[in-house]
């Protein structure tokens, strides 16, 4: 157990391709949702309760041991938006070559031979959580955490929100995103003993339906 | 210049020389600079130069656009499977340089699809004078800057101008409609830069781009002695 791991593998300049992405950030700012910071409180709220929640408990199983592969599937199936299957595999692509090159593994040097293409993010950040002997709910606080660290970085670049309030939105939510990964953890450990339907399929419509909007747009800042 | 060690299983880290099927990468040279200083034309007119004597492909990092990757593709300088394009975020630097997975996700990407590859052009999205690349993602720069932006520019400095393996002063045939001392430039460009080289070019002229030709045809000989 390496706990500064963690501080690692949550830096937001941990090289493993976030920067491009606003998490459905860059669409709701353009239709108006997120336009200052109580409202990008709202979205990341939003986000963390739902995907969140989904990437978090699939994070801890992974972090937990359970076959990533099975977990890829299940990912999948929680997935309903091809483009967000396209950017979820792109970036579980990006996280492996830093996660192999920072915590090297046989685990993850076998799912990156099943998965050359990129397994779901979440998937692969959680073996990445084990590989650099951190715990299933560390995994989960880190996936937990991307979900809304991103969309407000973003919000600073789209909308030039000021940083200390973009910043001072994520501190307000530290509180929930506690509850959603112990939750996350608590419901991978059910997994573990249950079977993978034990796992939360938690999705947001909204931020489905612009994310296949979105990959179409010809001139963008954000690739997703 | 690379690190020359192996590793096991699929997808090479960064700037590892062999790929993972043992053969030799491709030479990866990084072009960056400001915008509108002649990058994705003289990508352009390397490709049209090189292009039948060797294995080429591009990667383009535009800002907010594909419109480098396009209009690289409309002057057909290469065929489209070629040229891939990386978005960047709003942040061409980050890309490059300190979150470059994007980038080698696109070299692997381009050597699987129409390798093997003897060369591989990164151009940067327009950035400013402190944008260079990383070692993991090239194994030299090339930094192209031009008359028209000012001939106080190599006075200036920067990562960009100090240390790219190449400095590039294109649009040389501007310089006197924009009152641009060339000697100036050239005096300036040795003094931050000692004696890495510097070339002067005028793309709108007949093979205008033959210095960077050059340099590149020579970095690819000690690439692959």
């Amino acid at each position: 157990m390496n706990r500064a791991a963690l501080l690692v593998l949550a830096d937001g300049r941990f090289p493993a391709g976030g920067h491009a992405h606003s998490g459905g950030a860059e669409p709701a700012v353009r239709a108006g949702r997120i336009h200052d910071a109580r409202s990008l409180a709202a979205f990341c709220r939003g986000r963390l309760h739902t995907t969140g929640l989904t990437a978090a408990a699939l994070a801890a199983a992974a972090a937990g041991g359970l076959d990533p592969l099975e977990l890829d599937e299940a990912a999948d199936a929680r997935t309903p938006s091809p483009a967000l299957r396209a950017t979820a595999r792109k970036l579980g692509r990006q996280l492996m070559r830093a996660a192999r090159a920072t915590w090297p593994s046989g685990e993850l040097d076998a799912l990156a031979a099943a998965r050359p293409r990129g397994a779901h993010q979440p998937v692969v950040l959680g073996l990445t959580a084990r590989s650099a002997g951190l715990a299933p709910e560390d995994a989960a606080y880190c996936a937990g955490y991307e979900t809304v660290s991103g969309p407000a970085t973003a919000a600073v670049r789209l909308l030039s929100l000021d940083p200390f309030e973009a910043t001072a939105v994520l501190a307000r939510l530290a509180p929930e995103l506690d509850r959603v990964a112990g939750r996350a953890a608590e419901l991978a450990g059910r997994a573990a003993r249950e079977g993978l339907d034990a796992l939360p399929a938690a999705s947001a419509p909204l931020l489905d339906i612009t994310a296949e909007a979105h990959a179409g747009w010809p001139v963008r800042l954000f690739a997703s | 210049m690379h690190l020359d060690h192996s590793h096991s299983g699929p997808a090479a880290v960064s700037a590892d020389a062999l790929r993972p099927d043992g053969r030799r990468r491709a030479l990866r040279i990084g072009l960056g600079g400001p915008v509108g200083s002649g990058k994705t034309a003289t990508v352009a007119a390397l490709c049209r130069t090189l292009r039948d004597r060797l294995s080429l492909a591009v990667v383009t990092n535009d800002i907010y656009t594909r419109e480098d990757a396009e209009f690289l593709l409309r002057h057909a300088v290469l065929p489209p499977e070629r040229i891939q394009a990386v978005e960047t975020g709003a942040c061409p630097h980050t890309a490059i340089r300190d979150d470059i997975s994007a980038n080698l996700e696109a070299v692997e990407d381009l050597e699987d699809a129409v390798g093997p590859l003897d060369l591989i052009l990164v151009e940067s999205g327009g950035d400013n004078l402190t944008a260079t690349f990383s070692k993991g993602l090239v194994d030299a720069q090339i930094f192209v800057i031009d008359v028209a932006g000012g001939d106080d520019i190599p006075r200036k400095g920067g990562p960009g101008v100090t240390t790219a393996d190449l400095l590039v002063i294109n649009k040389t045939d501007l310089a006197p409609y924009v009152g641009s001392d060339l000697g100036r430039m050239a005096r300036d460009a040795k003094e931050q830069r000692g004696e890495l080289p510097v070339a002067f070019t005028s793309l709108t002229g007949e093979d205008g781009v033959r210095p960077v030709t050059d340099w590149v045809l020579a970095r690819l000989a000690a690439w692959t002695a």
